[in-house]
């Protein structure tokens, strides 16, 4: 059974659809996260879910029951917000030890179900301050502490790491997980960085303007993207009009401009059932650059000219133009980057592209 | 000049206009009432000039300006009472509106366009022997004489009410709209009735903004003559009533400096005790 199904919900403001009509099951036990642009609709479903928005068609059951008429506070939810939404007048201790208070938690047990929290987000110290008195990372944590200490049917996650810095963000994500791993709580998470969803989560939903785009594992939606926008918004890449001239039982063979003919496992093409149009999804990753006269080995190799070279450290991203046409490549670097107006062979092996309908 | 002594002088430059208006137009004519309240109404009606407590020991012994001031403390209780009572679940209303939050704000700013004196003597019209709702009354037959709804101390409460509420409103609403929405959500994710998330979370946080709507109607309140003057009875004066009477009818100064700074350090000493209670809040939040 699933722990929480969305059954053709869809929810409307006036004439603006928000969410469109749309199902979807989550598994006890599941880290699914809610990934899209803001205005997606990740939101309004996670507000559906949690009782703060009432869809305008469908079911939504947690645990097997309709919940359309439970109220917010009757759902047995762990909600944690962007903002911590602690209460400010009120000490940790008295924010962990809130949501016990309106259960059958015996007085005499609840400082212990507190402490027990607080020492699993590894703050076991800071009962007696003020959630001002804490830094961001920390009443995240409280905040955390506060949701699950309830033992909620599942826990929803409502971009719980964006106000972080960056370092502690990828900090909170390996604490985040470990936690919900820990306790083993179905978790909703929404999110719109890529890299926060495919760390964390085992099954992605990609939402995009009230539509969703694509359900799958990580590796999945990475390798295998639904359409266009799941390959633009899940990392870069580089899509190219091409025609689909063969298929066959374990690959399917492209026609594409600049590459030429590219054989794309079949497993990598799952949505292109026919020969005729088609769109090759080179990822930005996957185009290396190397010496006009390297080896390419399996690769298809094109020669190409280095325009724009953005330096990030560990890699670099060029911008480079083979023929008519503007690519982009995410390579590690080895010694020094390629300079801008190099000449370059740009090599890619047919097994790492993938395939959508055109 | 260095930077720094530039810097420093800069707020003062700023803040000349309007020290000179509060020096030249508040502090030095206090200080005249203070004089005054020490000289002496002759027989003659001449004033005195001197140190004489006669006056003082007249305002603080005499039970009659006692009673009178412990009856505008009342009133002006009540009013506030009243004023928080009715304040309070529009501030909330306002606050959690979306939208039209500013038309709102305006109607609420609405009456202040009209003379406070208007406003005030626009119930006459209303609840007069000849007034709306003595006549609409009479014609429907619920009664068969008018009734004497004005100048007693309801009418002065109602007048008062009137006049303060937007004070309290405003107040409350400002404090109310910077509470984060997503801590009465948090509150229901947890558990909480929506009345159970509004009494541990909404209110204890909105009542900074309804102590200093509080303290604001209740010393407004408490210093007003106007209203007890067109909606009062005989006797309902209130004690700024006393200086006005003191001043402009018996032309007795002395006495009116002495009354009217009574009131001051009685409105004075609850405006501290407000600010000693706040600063005391700050600490005790945790305990609430």
């Amino acid at each position: 059974m699933s722990a929480v199904t969305l059954n053709n919900i869809a929810k409307r403001f006036g004439t603006f659809t928000a969410v469109h009509k749309s199902s979807l099951e989550i598994a006890e036990g599941a880290f699914v996260t809610l990934l899209g642009p803001s205005g997606c609709g990740k939101t309004t479903n996670l507000r559906m879910i949690a009782g703060l928005l009432d869809p305008t068609e469908g079911e939504i059951l947690i645990g097997g029951k309709r919940v359309n008429d439970v109220p917010i506070h009757k759902r047995n939810l762990g909600l944690v917000f962007q903002n911590y939404a602690l209460f400010p007048h009120k000490t940790v201790a008295e924010n962990v030890a809130f949501g016990l208070k309106y259960r059958d938690v015996p007085a005499g047990e609840i400082p212990k179900r507190v402490q027990d929290a607080l020492d699993l987000v590894q703050l076991p110290n800071v009962g007696e301050r003020y959630p001002k008195e804490l830094s961001g990372g920390q009443q995240q944590r409280i905040a955390l502490a506060r949701a699950i200490v309830i033992e909620p049917d599942v826990l929803l996650l409502d971009e719980p790491l964006s106000a972080l810095d960056a370092n502690l963000r990828e900090d909170m994500r390996v604490e985040l997980k470990r936690i919900q791993e820990r306790i083993g709580v179905t978790t909703v998470f929404v999110t719109h960085d890529q890299s926060e969803a495919l760390a964390m989560s085992d099954q992605i939903v990609v939402m995009s303007e009230g539509r969703v785009e694509q359900v799958g594992e990580p590796e999945e939606v990475y390798n295998t993207p639904a359409s266009e926008f799941v390959a633009n918004f899940l990392g870069a890449s580089n899509i190219i009009a091409a025609d689909c001239i063969e298929r066959s039982s374990d690959s399917v063979a492209l026609e594409a401009p600049i590459f030429g003919k590219l054989a794309i496992p079949v497993w990598k093409a799952p949505n292109l059932k026919s020969e005729g149009k088609a769109k090759l999804v080179v990822r930005a990753e996957k185009l290396l650059l190397a010496a006009p006269d390297a080896p390419a080995g399996d690769a298809v190799s094109v020669p190409a000219k280095v325009e724009t070279v953005d330096y990030q450290g560990q890699a670099v991203r060029y911008f480079v133009r083979a023929g008519d046409t503007q690519l982009q490549a995410i390579n590690m670097i080895d010694e020094h980057p390629y300079a801008a107006g190099s000449d370059v062979s740009l090599q890619l092996r047919p097994q790492d592209c993938a395939a959508l309908p055109g | 000049m260095s930077v720094e002594a530039r810097e420093a002088r800069q707020p003062w430059i700023l803040l000349s206009p309007a020290l000179t208006a509060v020096t030249f137009l508040l502090f030095v004519p206090l200080l005249f009432i203070v004089v005054y309240s020490f000289w002496l109404r002759t027989a003659t009606g001449a004033d005195q000039i001197g140190f004489f407590l006669d006056n003082w020991q007249e305002a603080l012994t005499d039970r009659f300006y006692r009673d009178i001031l412990l009856n505008t403390l009342k009133i002006a209780a009540i009013t506030t009472l009243v004023c928080a009572l009715m304040g309070y679940p529009a501030a909330y209303f306002i606050a959690r509106s979306k939208g039209n939050k500013a038309i709102l704000l305006l109607l609420l700013m609405l009456p202040f366009w009209i003379s406070y004196i208007i406003r005030t003597m626009s119930w006459i019209n209303i609840l007069g022997v000849s007034g709306a709702l003595n006549t609409f009354l009479l014609w429907v037959g619920v009664i068969s004489e008018p009734i004497q709804m004005l100048y007693n101390e309801q009418s002065v409460i109602l007048g008062l009410v009137h006049f303060l509420l937007p004070f309290m409103v405003l107040n409350v609403f400002v404090s109310l709209d910077g509470i984060d929405t997503n801590l009465e959500d948090a509150a229901n994710s947890l558990g909480a009735t929506r009345w159970q998330a509004f009494k541990q979370v909404t209110l204890p946080l909105s009542l900074p903004g309804l102590a200093a709507g509080g303290l604001l109607c209740f010393v407004l309140g408490a210093g007003t003559y106007i209203t007890p003057l067109v909606l009062g009875g005989a006797t309902d004066a209130m004690f700024a009533n006393l200086v006005f009477e003191a001043i402009i009818t018996q032309l007795n100064w002395p006495l009116g400096s002495a009354l009217s700074l009574m009131l001051l350090a009685v409105l004075g000493a609850l405006v501290l005790i407000y600010n000693r209670y706040l600063g005391m809040a700050q600490l005790m939040k945790g305990l609430g």
